[in-house]
């Protein structure tokens, strides 16, 4: 299929044809997401969940890296959508076996696939098979290496319009493992396209990477000074499994310096609030009270995240397909 | 738009105080009213209002029931359904400005039972167009037009002195 190299998710339209990278997308696409996603959130809070603009429409979960929580969050959408929905974990079948990772594509296409929800470890995999699909498949990116988790930092984004209103007087603060986090990336890009004028990241040295501000954004070592008067404090998990060599003595140490308890909040705004992606490393990177708290938006997020993935997944089967 | 085209619209506003008549004597104070957006939801407050009904008003957006989901896509402005009363055993009134094919009421209805069994559903209409494509026809009607094929009529809300306006415009396609 071909897709325009500037923009390889919008169609010749500018439709939103799939969603693999935030990086890319202008305002008005973001903020139709966010809107659909306003009133999907209606629908789930309604005795039948469920609206048929997926019936007949197979939606694939390919997760060639493990995560039960962003696969099952798929899922429901998909149903919720009325879609059939097939899982796969490809980490433990056919690639295990020696299939390359475009053959499996290529065979879940000819069963008649309309959507892949793709998890991959190597960055730019979405992309690869949204180059080699037909044009009637979409593709979508539920993460890929460090790059990109999109629909993270879309459902981020709605929960900070749901709590704040609005992007143009805001100071966001990111903290924790930035290297190795594609929701930090994925947040700074969002924020900066809906016009959010100062975010901060904050984390060691060692877990920055030495570029990040070419994307905009300040730098802080130290977390007391970062967190100071902002309205939105987003916190990252700290990533053990990504972690390779000795980026930190420990998860105490990471705690004592970066980790967000009531003391440290207290520097933030009084009505600023507090997102994680989960799942959280309790006493790593946020301390049980504050993940607990009167100003965590938590699990307000979760159900947000529902509602943010139906929002695509119908907005890309939508698209217009020449 | 043509002057010979707006000498045939209809008056929204008699159309409205028409439509009122025929449903004051049936509508009770526990009935239900929906209105479908946008116009429908203009029509709906209006009627809502005048008919002095204790159960709060409803709105549906058909968005994400349309039949022309495949062709046309999601829509660009979708509004939020809300209904803030039990549907169940309830007697409904849906509302919508122009009746013409009979899809955007098949898809409303179809979105109210996904709120529960409604005990009846009753059509109120503004204007019908004529056209229809479904098994639907209105119980309570403001009036009739004919229109070609290429044209379609669209109710505005404007304000004047005294107070809220609603009118048609014709929309050449």
């Amino acid at each position: 299929m071909w897709l325009d190299p500037r923009n390889p998710q919008l169609n010749k339209n500018g439709e939103l044809n799939h969603l693999l990278s935030i990086e890319g997308l202008p305002a008005d696409v973001l903020r139709q997401i966010l809107d659909a996603a306003e009133s999907f959130v209606g629908v789930t809070q309604r005795e039948v969940k469920k609206v048929p603009l997926l019936r007949g429409k197979s939606v694939f979960n390919i997760f060639f890296e493990n995560s039960t929580r962003t696969r099952t969050t798929f899922e429901i959408a998909a149903k919720r959508l009325s879609a059939d929905v097939i899982n796969l974990a490809i980490a433990q079948s056919s690639t295990s076996k020696g299939e390359s990772m475009l053959d499996t594509v290529a065979n879940l296409a000819a069963m008649q696939a309309d959507m892949f929800v793709v998890r991959h470890a190597a960055s730019g995999a979405p992309y690869l098979i949204a180059k080699h699909v037909g044009q009637d498949i979409h593709v979508i990116n539920a993460g890929d290496g460090r790059h990109q988790h999109p629909t993270q930092g879309l459902l981020d984004m709605y929960t900070i319009r749901h709590y704040k209103k609005d992007f143009t007087n805001l100071r966001v603060a990111i903290i924790g493992d930035i290297l190795h986090s594609r929701v930090a990336r994925s947040q700074i890009h969002a924020l900066t396209t809906l016009g959010c004028p100062e975010i901060r990241v904050i984390g060691p040295r060692t877990l920055i990477p030495a570029d990040i501000r070419s994307l905009g954004v300040q730098v802080y070592h130290d977390l007391k000074e970062g967190l100071k008067d902002v309205d939105v404090v987003s916190t990252l998990r700290l990533q053990n499994e990504r972690m390779k060599g000795a980026l930190l003595a420990s998860g105490q140490e990471f705690y004592k310096y970066y980790g967000i308890t009531d003391d440290k909040l207290a520097l933030a705004k009084p009505d600023a609030i507090v997102l994680h992606p989960g799942p959280m490393n309790r006493g790593v990177e946020i301390d049980s009270s504050v993940a607990d708290g009167g100003q965590s938006v938590i699990l307000p997020q979760v159900n947000f995240g529902i509602a943010i993935r139906m929002a695509v997944m119908s907005i890309v089967a939508g698209s217009w397909r020449g | 738009m043509n002057r010979a085209a707006l000498q045939q619209l209809p008056q929204a506003e008699q159309l409205l105080a028409r439509l009122l008549d025929q449903m004051k004597p049936v509508v009770g104070p526990d009935t239900g009213i929906i209105g479908i957006h946008t116009g429908g939801v203009w029509i709906a407050q209006r009627l809502h209002a005048a008919l002095n009904i204790q159960v709060p008003l409803g709105t549906v957006d058909v968005s994400f029931y349309r039949d022309d989901f495949e062709a046309k896509g999601l829509h660009r402005d979708i509004k939020t359904s809300d209904i803030p009363f039990d549907v169940e055993d309830r007697r409904l009134i849906l509302v919508d400005d122009v009746l013409y094919t009979g899809r955007t009421i098949r898809a409303a209805m179809n979105v109210l039972f996904d709120y529960g069994r409604p005990a009846s559903i009753k059509l109120a209409a503004l204007v019908d167009r004529g056209g229809r494509e479904l098994p639907v026809a209105a119980d309570f009607l403001g009036g009739t037009i004919s229109l070609a094929v290429s044209q379609s009529v669209a109710l505005t809300r404007g304000h004047d002195n005294d107070g809220e306006h609603l009118s048609f415009v014709l929309h050449e396609n």
